[in-house]
């Protein structure tokens, strides 16, 4: 009950701009294809003649494909990083740089390289996500208790053991905070994918309304994009929560 | 028979950035099999680094150390480590951060459940053994760290302030438990574990200890060695004896002494 207490203001919040929004649409006479209201927005989601199951799926398996390769370069760089000083001197500054180059300006290349469809989304969508997941592992891989590692010292404990054991374990709190970055980040990537070039998606949807002006389409499309990123952060927190309750205070 | 544990002109410096740090000056002590030796001496005095030392885990810039007869040059497996933190793992349950030694040193951890059990439950954790570190109060936690040095049997133990951040109360118990824990928990010859106890508590090192060795501030140098008389098994009314009084006061006229 306190639950639904706690989040009743925001409801209320969200219900009030709603009916302003209607209102305000209404007596200014604002047309359709510059603001649509929130009822006409309501009639798009309902429109029999857009597969938004369809759109949304498309997009769906973009994102969890993107978060999926991203968080799994990003651990392995990360581990690579925090294994081997050599490898962290060759693959730190290199990181970096490609951290620093807009992803999004990328975008164009990859569709010329690998054509239209879902895979050059999905890898739009983890270049942009993978980079807080290298480091966050890395720091997580680093911060242990020095006495934690003279226990592993002591009885000569190989170093993959000490990773499987501890370091690993330890990342868990940093890592799964990056992934929640991460989450966020696949759904940019694949809607920037899907504006460059695509036939299918929900930013597809998007570009699709510009030539005809059909706005509350639009709208209808960024509701199903919130709606899967939501999901998919969603999902991302219970899993984390799941597989490590423990790291839960970390965060 | 020899001291088991022999340290012979030990000396360690560090280098840092400000130029070399000397942080232990020409320490030379024997301590026997199965005693209790308390290191006490004021904070960065390097009683931490000696018993790092000790167990292999750094190396000392000048001098020798031996245990059981044998040069130390790096971490040897004969120790069981306690620290001033718990330093459990907060993933593992109690049962599970026990077991760690074994796993680390590459044996069967099931082989080693029923010791596991058997010492939570000689420190009072039986129950507790299915909880995660984060359920146990501050003293628990020490206690299932030390159950944790002891998995593996090692005839050393080397406790680094292990009491030293919980409170007075607590704290005075957990010195009855160990001399408890200590007796009974008997090496494989039947023999008491040999501990080097790091404190900075006059009446904890009195009321554990065979012997004190009093250090000097940085350099740290030993001070003076102090006979503990004081009769075993040792009880709450120990610390108010007046021969308890006058070694407290002698060990603190040996730290204030410069």
């Amino acid at each position: 009950m306190p639950r639904l207490a706690g989040t009743l203001p925001s409801v209320a919040l969200f219900a009030l701009l709603l009916v302003a929004w209607q209102a305000a649409v209404g007596v200014l006479g604002i047309r359709e294809y510059l603001l649509p209201s929130p009822l006409a927005v309501a009639r798009a989601l309902g429109a029999s003649d857009i597969p938004w199951l369809s759109h949304a799926w498309t997009t769906t398996v973009e994102i969890v494909g993107a978060f999926l390769l991203a968080g799994a370069v990003g651990v392995a760089l990360g581990i690579a990083i925090a294994w081997s000083a050599l490898l962290s001197r060759a693959l730190v500054p290199f990181l970096v740089f490609v951290n620093t180059l807009p992803k999004v300006a990328v975008a164009p290349l990859f569709l010329l390289w690998l054509g239209y469809g879902i895979v050059p989304n999905m890898l739009i969508g983890a270049l942009i996500g993978f980079f807080p997941v290298v480091i966050n592992t890395a720091v997580g891989l680093s911060q242990v208790d020095e006495e934690m590692l003279d226990l592993g010292r002591v009885f000569n404990a190989p170093k993959w053991k000490v990773f499987a054991k501890i370091r690993i374990p330890n990342a868990f709190p940093y890592i799964l905070s990056a992934l929640k970055v991460t989450a966020t980040a696949a759904v940019v990537g694949a809607i920037v994918g899907e504006f460059v070039a695509s036939q299918k998606g929900l930013g597809y949807v998007i570009i699709a309304t510009q030539g005809s002006m059909n706005t509350p389409v639009a709208f209808a499309a960024l509701v199903w994009i919130s709606v899967v990123g939501l999901a998919v952060y969603g999902a991302v927190v219970l899993a984390a929560r799941w597989i490590a309750p423990w790291a839960e205070t970390s965060n | 028979m020899g001291d088991f544990i022999t340290l012979a002109g030990v000396g360690m410096t560090y280098a840092t950035a400000s130029g070399p740090v000397e942080a232990l000056r020409d320490i030379t002590l024997g301590v026997r099999r199965g005693e209790l030796v308390a290191l006490v001496g004021p904070s960065g005095c390097g009683k931490s680094t000696l018993l790092r030392i000790v167990a292999g885990l750094r190396r000392a810039t000048l001098g020798v150390v031996t245990v059981d007869g044998r040069p130390v040059s790096r971490p040897i497996p004969e120790v069981g480590m306690v620290f001033q933190a718990p330093v459990l793992l907060k993933w593992r349950r109690v049962l599970d951060n026990v077991l760690l030694p074994a796993e680390l040193a590459g044996r069967d951890p099931s082989a080693h459940r029923g010791r596991a059990h058997a010492l939570l439950e000689l420190v009072g954790l039986g129950e507790f053994a299915a909880k995660y570190p984060t359920e146990l109060s501050g003293g628990m936690q020490q206690r299932a760290s030390l159950c944790r040095a002891l998995l593996l049997d090692p005839p050393l133990l080397l406790m680094d302030e292990p009491f030293g951040a919980l409170d007075a109360m607590t704290r005075d118990e957990m010195n009855l438990e160990l001399l408890r824990v200590w007796g009974e928990a008997r090496t494989g010859n039947g023999a008491r574990k040999t501990i080097l106890f790091v404190t900075h508590s006059i009446s904890e090192a009195v009321f554990l200890a065979d012997r004190v060795v009093v250090m000097t501030p940085r350099p740290g140098r030993i001070a003076k060695v102090l006979d503990v008389p004081l009769p075993r098994p040792r009880t709450v009314e120990t610390r108010a004896t007046a021969d308890f009084g006058a070694l407290s006061l002698k060990i603190y006229e040996a730290l204030i002494a410069r």
